[in-house]
């Protein structure tokens, strides 16, 4: 086992060779940077690191584009354990960034120390909350999102059975999994929602087929739509959509193109555009403290509809879900979250 | 004879190991179509003397020449291609694989990438007919027995058209029968003009199979003679370099020493060992009392090993299924062997290095083996090191284990000084009961005097010994009473002097029935 | 001869101290000159390794945290190796041992100061021994191979951690998979001298292991059985050695020590019981017993270099561009592979001696 991760460590060590050889930006040739002239943004990568096709894929996006739109100078680590967050954010406080970003909740208590330590600089935490005046939380509803996937799921059903497909068993996903099953009650009362998750290990993120075998028994149970919040191993969960001729539903980023005609839709979460705005405020000398939510509303969370899927969904399950989206934003409609029950 | 060519010849070679002399100024001379011996005592250095010729080690100076051309071999593979081949004591083989994978191995006949399995077929048959060695080519090798694994590695150098074959120590690991049937083959190969050299220490078999003897001693080559011009006794002096004395017990019955049994101190009853339908133990039951020495003969494999495992391990009913082990007037069917040999019982096992030592470690590691728990080592569960350091030294003394270290690894000492060692061991918590299993076996003749030196030494303190061993010889000299063991049973029992090899050998072979 | 032969020893001696040191910098060079290929300075990359690990203080105290739960897992893969066993479930016996200790530390909040660390290190070894001392029993009893089960184990500890965590010991705070923090007198303070790093005495519990592993194996009567069965079981047998008990108590004893991991962990650094907080630590143990010959002080030592490679490898991302976190995975590879090509440096012995 050892072996084998050490290994797909390794060839992960090469891949992303192309992607920094196109940044070329070599630290010891910089000029320091005249104030706000050019920003100065880190990034701190959890353990899954930056090639992980989840939230801190999501969040490498946002930082590219903040280099090439704001012109930013971004450096980025990723961490190899869990006690590494705090001496690498602390080691880029000490440096001369304005803006320190640790992706993933797991850095929360990590940002809580070093923002306590480093008082002048400017920190961001994606998808956990600091409360503290020099820290911006960004928090994303994904309750909301997933509601209205469960409700695209269950008009969607033809058998009155759903799926999820959750990847560890974290509160987070918890979160996903009761907003998706109470969106498809709120369409169909009667509708089953059938849940699994791939484990409770680091490992649950990247095991594909754990996840297709998890999705070919939901598929013969007689669930026709599954909706995964698995990381990479929701690439199984695809792969088992196409064999079977059934649906799933995509997490996180637009995946609709992956298996176009089985993918119902993706539920959105755009950390890379919290995280480019988050950096555009700080360019322009704005940046605040405090939370900042993303939901439904801001649409920092929200369900794609391109070529890809525009045929999937007939223009009655269209009207209802903008309808529920609009209640949602409007409050008429509660979505239960799991962190609050 | 004398009119044949040499096919080998070593001229001058010499050999340093850092600063020790393995080798110096060694002069050889085989003629082809010959069976030559080479003898001499572990440490002697014939084995560094054949590695040289068979290319594992490059001589420092001399020269070696095949069938009168000289060649410098860089590896073993210089050594096959000059047409030499040699048979290890170890065998190499692969187990779970058929005798014919096992002969190709490493020369693979191929066809357009393809292994021809077919074609070394064919070609393996016409050399199993050529000299008349039978093989069944495709039973797993781990099946088959010792002698026949020797065939095979011995097929393995004719596949590879060796003409010169050196075969080290091949008779020790065979029981007699297979011995006798290894000198009807190399007798067989010799007829078919190949020239073999047989590294050995055992002057029997010297005798009987060879043309030519050269001995080593020290390093040097002390004796080059004619195997129909020599005796044992010429051979032993000359190996050993002094008078050795080849057959001990006699020696002290004519000293006229009057000698007498006392109670019994082993005593197994009725012992019976059932396996999966097979019964490896029937009904074994005898008894051996104090100052006496009871020989097991038995060819190998007829239920030796399991009787000693059944009065080693008593209470566990891998080893025993039935039966009574009394020791000193106890019994101890149901005890741990570690309680066992607390009351006195040491064991010569018969395989010292799989079953008697540790052989990657020290030598005062493996004296320790068994006697861990002595009050005398241990003490609050702490070994004593001093009072175990004082002891190993004096042990190395009183048994002659050369060298006289005793923190060396055990693998490097000579097969002779690795037994020593063991008999050390077992004598040091003064037995009244030793199990002595081949105690003999690969070891050098002056070696073996001294070994049975001490087991009758024992007998005369009052030692109840069990021996067994598959050398008849070892078995007459040393008994007083003689057990024949055939398929688990015991089918003869003799006093000393009442028997013949001759009625032994025939109960041995499984002929009481008639 | 015998003074010659003295001579030959201590040089074969010194070859030993010294084979492992030109390996590692063997190593080290290759990967070194990987980094070249991949388009930085060696030099460059030599002198960050080094600062990272080594260049101050807090570096060394950083360094000196990683090695320690790997001497844990080291010793513990070792133990196993002396008693012919091949323990390759240090890493769910670890996670065992953290928890219990976590578990402690939150269930009984009111043990009284001094006695608090000292009852949940107790916890540590006890929970880890207990993950050990099964397939130790399933090998000695039922003759199961504990490759296999001290593996399968591993599973099964990773999802049975994991369920206590969130079903019964649950942070409520908290979003992350972790449970509850300890109770204040539990906790063992950093090292201050190290500054700003989790640092802590757990370091000098695993010397205190290292040196009782080394007397136990070398000077007692129990070590010397264990390592006789795991050299020789038959002859082991034969001298009344009961092999089956050894191999219990040495995998129970692996397991324990193992479970040590958690105290610098969970008392010492995070507090609690985090989910996977291991990097793999039971798995590095394997490479830091062999690299460390299975001696003791082999193992602190190849402990203390996994430490600063891990550690330097963190700032070698920081600090480059072209050379990420899996180098260090590479360069303890290759130094892995460097000690223990043991057929090379043989030549090398004899064309040296």
């Amino acid at each position: 086992m050892f072996k084998i991760q050490s290994l797909a460590k390794i060839s992960s060590f090469f891949a992303p060779r192309f992607i920094s050889g196109v940044l070329a930006l070599s630290l010891s040739t910089l000029v320091p940077a005249q104030a706000f002239a050019e920003l100065k943004v880190a990034f701190v990568f959890d353990k899954g690191g930056k090639d992980d096709k989840s939230f801190n894929s999501s969040a490498y996006r946002g930082a590219m584009e903040a280099k090439d739109k704001l012109k930013a100078s971004i450096k980025y680590v990723e961490a190899t354990d869990e006690t590494a967050y705090e001496s690498l954010l602390k080691s880029f406080a000490k440096k001369d960034y304005d803006l320190i970003i640790g992706i993933g909740v797991a850095q929360a208590d990590a940002i809580r120390k070093a923002a306590a330590q480093f008082p002048q600089k400017h920190f961001v935490i994606v998808d956990g909350e600091v409360k503290a005046p020099n820290v911006r939380s960004l928090l994303f509803e994904e309750q909301e999102g997933s509601y209205l996937v469960g409700a695209i799921a269950a008009l969607s059903s033809k058998t009155g059975k759903v799926g999820f497909i959750g990847g560890m068993d974290i509160p987070l996903i918890r979160r996903f999994e009761m907003g998706y099953a109470a969106g498809a009650k709120k369409m169909n009362p009667k509708v089953q929602v059938i849940s699994n998750y791939i484990g409770v290990t680091g490992d649950a993120w990247n095991n594909p087929p754990k996840g297709k075998e998890l999705a070919l028994s939901q598929y013969s149970s007689g669930v026709d739509v599954i909706f995964s919040a698995a990381g990479a191993s929701g690439s199984g969960v695809f792969d088992a959509a196409e064999e079977q001729k059934k649906f799933t539903i995509g997490v996180d980023s637009n995946q609709n193109w992956i298996k176009p005609g089985h993918v119902l839709t993706s539920m959105l979460k755009k950390i890379d555009e919290a995280v480019f705005v988050t950096c555009k405020e700080a360019s322009e000398g704005r940046f605040s403290a405090g939370v900042q939510r993303f939901g439904l509303a801001s649409k920092g969370i929200d369900y794609a509809v391109d070529q890809y899927n525009e045929k999937l969904l007939s223009s009655e399950t269209r009207k209802k879900v903008e309808a529920l989206k609009a209640d949602i934003i409007s409050g008429k409609v509660k979505v239960p979250d799991y962190y609050k029950k | 004879m004398t009119t044949q060519p040499l096919a080998v010849e070593l001229r001058g070679l010499a050999k340093r190991f850092g600063s020790v002399i393995a080798n110096a100024g060694i002069q050889l001379e085989v003629r082809a179509g010959s069976i030559h011996g080479v003898i001499g005592e572990n440490g002697a250095g014939k084995s560094t003397a054949m590695k040289m010729l068979y290319g594992m080690y490059a001589p420092d100076e001399g020269e070696i020449l095949i069938q009168g051309k000289p060649l410098r071999f860089k590896s073993p593979s210089d050594a096959i291609h000059a047409g030499i081949g040699m048979v290890h004591q170890h065998f190499m083989l692969a187990g779970p694989h058929t005798a014919l994978d096992n002969i190709i191995l490493g020369a693979e006949p191929s066809h357009l990438g393809v292994l021809d399995r077919a074609g070394a077929r064919t070609k393996l048959q016409a050399l199993c007919k050529q000299y008349g060695l039978p093989l069944d080519l495709d039973a797993p090798v781990e099946t088959l027995s010792v002698g026949v694994q020797q065939r095979i590695e011995i097929l393995k150098l004719l596949y590879r058209n060796a003409q010169i074959l050196i075969l080290d120590e091949p008779t020790a690991v065979l029981t007699p029968q297979e011995t006798e049937e290894l000198l009807g083959n190399l007798k067989k190969l010799k007829a078919e003009g190949k020239t073999i050299l047989i590294i050995t220490h055992k002057l029997k078999e010297v005798l009987s199979f060879t043309d030519e003897v050269t001995v080593f001693r020290g390093g040097k080559v002390s004796g080059r003679v004619k195997t129909s011009e020599t005796n044992a006794q010429q051979l032993a002096n000359l190996m050993v370099g002094r008078e050795v004395v080849l057959k001990v017990q006699e020696v002290e019955s004519a000293a006229g020493v009057k000698h007498t049994f006392g109670k019994c101190l082993l005593r197994v009853e009725r012992l019976n060992l059932k396996q999966k339908g097979h019964s490896h133990l029937k009904d074994v039951s005898f008894e051996v009392r104090a100052g006496e020495v009871v020989g097991i003969a038995g060819v190998e494999g007829n239920g030796q090993t399991e009787l000693i495992e059944a009065i080693l391990h008593p209470s566990d009913p891998r080893c025993l299924t039935s039966g009574k082990v009394r020791v000193l007037d106890q019994d101890v069917t149901d005890r741990k062997t570690f309680e066992i040999r607390a009351l006195g019982v040491g064991v010569i096992p018969q395989d010292r290095h799989h079953q008697g030592l540790l052989l990657e470690r020290s030598v005062k590691e493996n004296f320790l083996l068994g006697l861990h728990r002595r009050r005398q080592f241990a003490k609050h569960g702490f070994i004593l090191q001093k009072a175990l350091d004082q002891s190993v030294e004096k042990a190395l003394e009183n048994y002659d284990v050369r060298p006289r270290r005793a923190d060396i690894a055990v693998g490097g000492l000579s097969g002779g000084n690795q037994q020593k060692l063991i008999i050390a061991r077992e004598f040091e918590c003064g037995p009244q009961v030793l199990i002595a299993a081949q105690p003999t076996r690969g070891v050098d003749v002056g070696a073996i005097e001294f070994i049975h030196r001490r087991i009758l030494k024992a007998r005369s303190e009052g030692v109840a010994t069990l021996l067994i061993s598959s050398e008849l010889d070892e078995i007459l000299t040393l008994s007083d009473r003689i057990l024949v063991i055939y398929e688990g049973q015991i089918v003869g029992d003799h006093l000393r002097g009442q028997a013949d090899e001759n009625q032994i050998g025939l109960k041995m072979g499984g002929g009481h029935h008639e | 001869m015998s003074e010659v032969h003295l001579g030959m020893k201590s040089r074969e001696r010194i070859f030993r101290f010294i084979q492992p040191v030109v390996a590692i910098l063997f190593g080290l060079a290759i990967g070194l000159l990987i980094t070249l290929y991949a388009g930085e300075n060696p030099w460059h990359v030599l002198k960050i390794l080094a600062n990272s690990a080594f260049g101050s203080v807090e570096n060394i105290g950083m360094t000196l945290f990683y090695a320690t739960p790997l001497i844990f897992t080291g010793l513990s893969v070792a133990i196993g190796f002396h008693a012919g066993l091949f323990n390759i479930g240090a890493e769910g016996q670890l996670a065992f041992g953290a928890l219990a200790a976590a578990a402690v530390g939150i269930l009984y909040p009111n043990v009284p100061g001094p006695l608090a660390p000292v009852l949940a290190t107790l916890a540590a070894f006890a929970a880890g021994a207990v993950w050990g001392y099964i397939p130790g029993w399933l090998r000695a009893r039922r003759g199961a191979h504990e490759v296999i089960n001290t593996i399968m184990l591993n599973f099964v500890a990773a999802g049975l951690t994991s369920w206590i965590t969130l079903y019964l010991l649950k942070s409520t705070e908290s979003q992350n998979p972790e449970t509850r923090t300890i109770a204040p007198a539990y906790l063992i303070s950093h090292f201050a001298f190290f500054g700003d790093t989790p640092f802590n005495p757990s370091f000098l519990l695993a010397l205190v292991a290292a040196f009782a592993l080394w007397v136990l194996l070398w000077k007692t009567v129990l070590g010397y059985e264990m390592r006789a069965v795991g050299q020789n079981e038959l002859a082991a047998r034969a001298a009344g050695i009961d092999s089956a008990k050894m191999r219990i108590i040495a995998l129970t004893l692996a397991g324990g020590l193992a479970g040590f991991v958690g105290v610098g962990e969970v008392l010492g650094h995070s507090h609690k019981f985090e989910i996977g907080f291991s990097p793999g630590y039971g798995f590095m143990g394997i490479a830091v017993a062999l690299l460390g010959r299975n001696r003791p002080l082999g193992i602190i030592g190849a402990a203390i270099l996994f430490g600063a490679l891990h550690k330097g490898s963190l700032d070698l991302d920081m600090e480059t561009e072209k050379v990420t976190r899996d180098l260090s995975l590479i360069l303890q590879a290759l130094i892995i592979l460097a000690v223990s090509a043991d057929g090379f440096w043989e030549r090398v012995r004899k064309a040296v001696l």
